[in-house]
């Protein structure tokens, strides 16, 4: 069985920012988008158990390599970064054609798994465009994802448990971080890595013209971008009990929240 | 004259909150464009749903389904079904909900129909000949607004970004039949499985009381959720807790959890991680509560009481039951 993971190479949590053209400043230090990180972990411990490669692919400019060695390290047998500069600034639909094609590129495998969101887009929506652009069946939101003799099955989380699905593979399948927690390289691992492979490609690897791609032929368009008014700074309450909590009443009151 | 369609969503045979959230807003963005507005109502019981749902203004579009996809996935039914809808209507711009199959319906449409999209909503107004969409962007680092360079699209919009109101009139209903040339790869629904301690969706909470490291064990949970019960409020928790399994993960808060915008915030145990901030750091009011003055918490809490969550939070309680008893 061989898993392709989506993985997103994102800027460090808490330290996001736009550029002038107001795209996410992706020059800052890059790490793996959390939620692809539950996926990559489910991958490695499918492959290990059934046998086959976990392969990563991602799209991302050149600060993505370091995200890539620790995937690697982690235990992924090899990588595909595409990047090429012509694809920045790019909307979800150009985004889409790109992986698309890398997915096309890379079959065989049997499942591509994607994170639930990304931290600095929070669309949750390609994996889905990705099942319909491939032909493939979609299963989403996995809190498990184990292998049929046919296919693959998975939790679905809902308000109240979760569904059962399941489905022939080759499939996508969108996941969560109850599928656990990943693992840290081990420093076999970290040693391993410098030698997997990682292949590079570029838009013409993927036969897609720069000019169907990038901030040119974006659909959507950020208008402007301000800081929320900053909070005040916190108050401290430093009474014994009885009296904090007549404080706590007393502000809350005053905010009108009680 | 923009037609604007709310895709809504059916749950126990009605529709849900979000969805007279987004009926509501096509409403209003369809008066401020002086184009016009549906509800999109897809799957079993829609034509019931939809009287319902035509109370909020726009008239509905009722598609029921064949009993035989019962056991498919419900994005997978309704997407298509919207697709050939937007193929035969021409609609200009779709309000999905961000709702786990709202998201679903929304990517499978990108698949579909190809349609610019707009993610992570938090307001929309009518902008210069399309939706501007207002954005909590890096966990409410930043407010970005973003519109479509041309004249169609799709906006995913979050709960509770706008309040549900009635209009003055209702919209009719139309029940309608869609056949949909090719069904999408099938999955099927092959069980069901319940757990205990669902609660309802945090997003939707106006109080919420944070559970975070702090609380020691499960028993600790205890005082968390008497201290919400006491303030009508929801119960979220952080990752390290949820990771112990005290707390199921549709309560998590955080980056790979929830993202909340409640009235008011109560952290109880909380240090504030910046994985948990971005997920409520737009709260209106963040009350922490925790014997680490200097945890990072202070940094974004506009009160904060330092001291034993297990001495300050069940005196509140108390102290908000007797308050409300004494007012009764």
């Amino acid at each position: 069985m061989n898993i392709v993971v989506l993985l997103k190479a994102v800027p460090v949590v808490g330290t996001e920012r736009l550029d002038s053209g107001l795209l996410t400043d992706r020059s800052v230090q890059l790490e793996a988008n959390g939620n692809d990180e539950y996926l990559l972990e489910k991958a490695l411990k499918l492959t290990e158990t059934h046998g086959g490669e976990t392969i990563i692919l991602t799209v991302g400019p050149g600060g993505s390599t370091e995200p890539i060695r620790k995937a690697l390290a982690m235990g992924a047998a090899r990588a595909v970064h595409i990047a090429d500069d012509a694809i920045r600034g790019s909307d979800m639909r150009a985004t889409l054609d790109v992986l698309a094609a890398a997915l096309r590129k890379m079959q065989p495998w049997d499942l591509a798994f994607c994170g639930a969101d990304t931290s600095d887009g929070q669309g949750g929506v390609l994996g889905a465009a990705l099942a319909v652009r491939l032909g493939l069946p979609y299963l989403s939101y996995a809190s498990e994802i184990e292998p049929t003799d046919a296919g693959v099955r998975i939790h679905r989380i809902n308000l109240t448990g979760y569904d059962i699905l399941e489905a022939p593979t080759p499939a996508v399948v969108m996941g969560t971080q109850l599928l656990g927690a990943p693992r840290y390289p081990s420093l076999r691992g970290i040693m391993q890595a410098r030698s997997k492979p990682v292949e590079a490609w570029s838009l013409a690897d993927l036969d897609l013209a720069p000019t169907t791609v990038g901030g040119g032929a974006a659909t959507t368009k950020t208008l402007d971008s301000t800081k929320p008014p900053e909070r005040a700074g916190a108050t401290f309450v430093r009474e014994a009990p009885d009296e904090a909590v007549a404080r706590v009443v007393e502000f809350l009151a005053g905010r009108r929240l009680i | 004259m923009p037609a604007i369609w709310a895709i809504g969503e059916i749950a126990d045979g009605q529709p849900t909150k979000l969805t007279l959230e987004l009926a509501t807003l096509a409403r209003t963005l369809a008066a401020n464009s002086g184009g016009e507005a549906r509800t999109v109502l897809v799957g079993a019981g829609a034509a019931a749903a939809g009287t319902a749902a035509a109370t909020y203004g726009p008239a509905v579009l009722a598609v029921e389904v064949e009993a035989g996809l019962s056991d498919r996935p419900v994005a997978s039914v309704v997407a298509p079904r919207v697709a050939a809808l937007v193929a035969e209507r021409m609609p200009d711009f779709l309000l999905i909900g961000a709702s786990n199959d709202g998201k679903d319906v929304a990517g499978l449409l990108l698949g579909l129909t190809d349609l610019p999209v707009l993610v992570n909503g938090s307001g929309v107004t009518w902008g210069d000949g399309a939706p501007r969409v207002e954005m909590s962007t890096f966990g409410g680092k930043l407010v970005t607004h973003s519109t479509f360079a041309g004249t169609r699209g799709m906006v995913i919009v979050r709960p509770a970004s706008v309040s549900a109101e009635a209009a003055s009139a209702p919209g009719k209903v139309e029940t309608i039949a869609v056949s949909v040339s090719a069904e999408l790869p099938a999955v099927k629904v092959t069980g069901n499985v319940e757990e205990s301690g669902a609660a309802a969706p945090i997003e939707e909470a106006r109080i919420i009381v944070g559970a975070g490291r702090g609380i020691g064990s499960p028993d600790g949970l205890k005082v968390i959720e008497d201290l919400a019960a006491a303030m009508g409020g929801a119960v979220g928790a952080t990752r390290a807790v949820v990771d112990s399994g005290w707390v199921p993960y549709g309560q998590q808060i955080g980056q790979t959890g929830k993202i909340v915008k409640p009235s008011l915030y109560v952290a109880c145990g909380i240090s504030g991680a910046i994985q948990h901030k971005v997920g409520v750091q737009t709260a209106g009011t963040i009350v922490a509560v925790n014997r680490d003055a200097d945890a990072p918490i202070a940094e974004f809490a506009d009160l904060f009481v330092v001291g034993d969550l297990f001495e300050i939070v069940p005196r509140l309680a108390a102290a908000l039951r007797a308050r409300k008893s004494g007012s009764a």
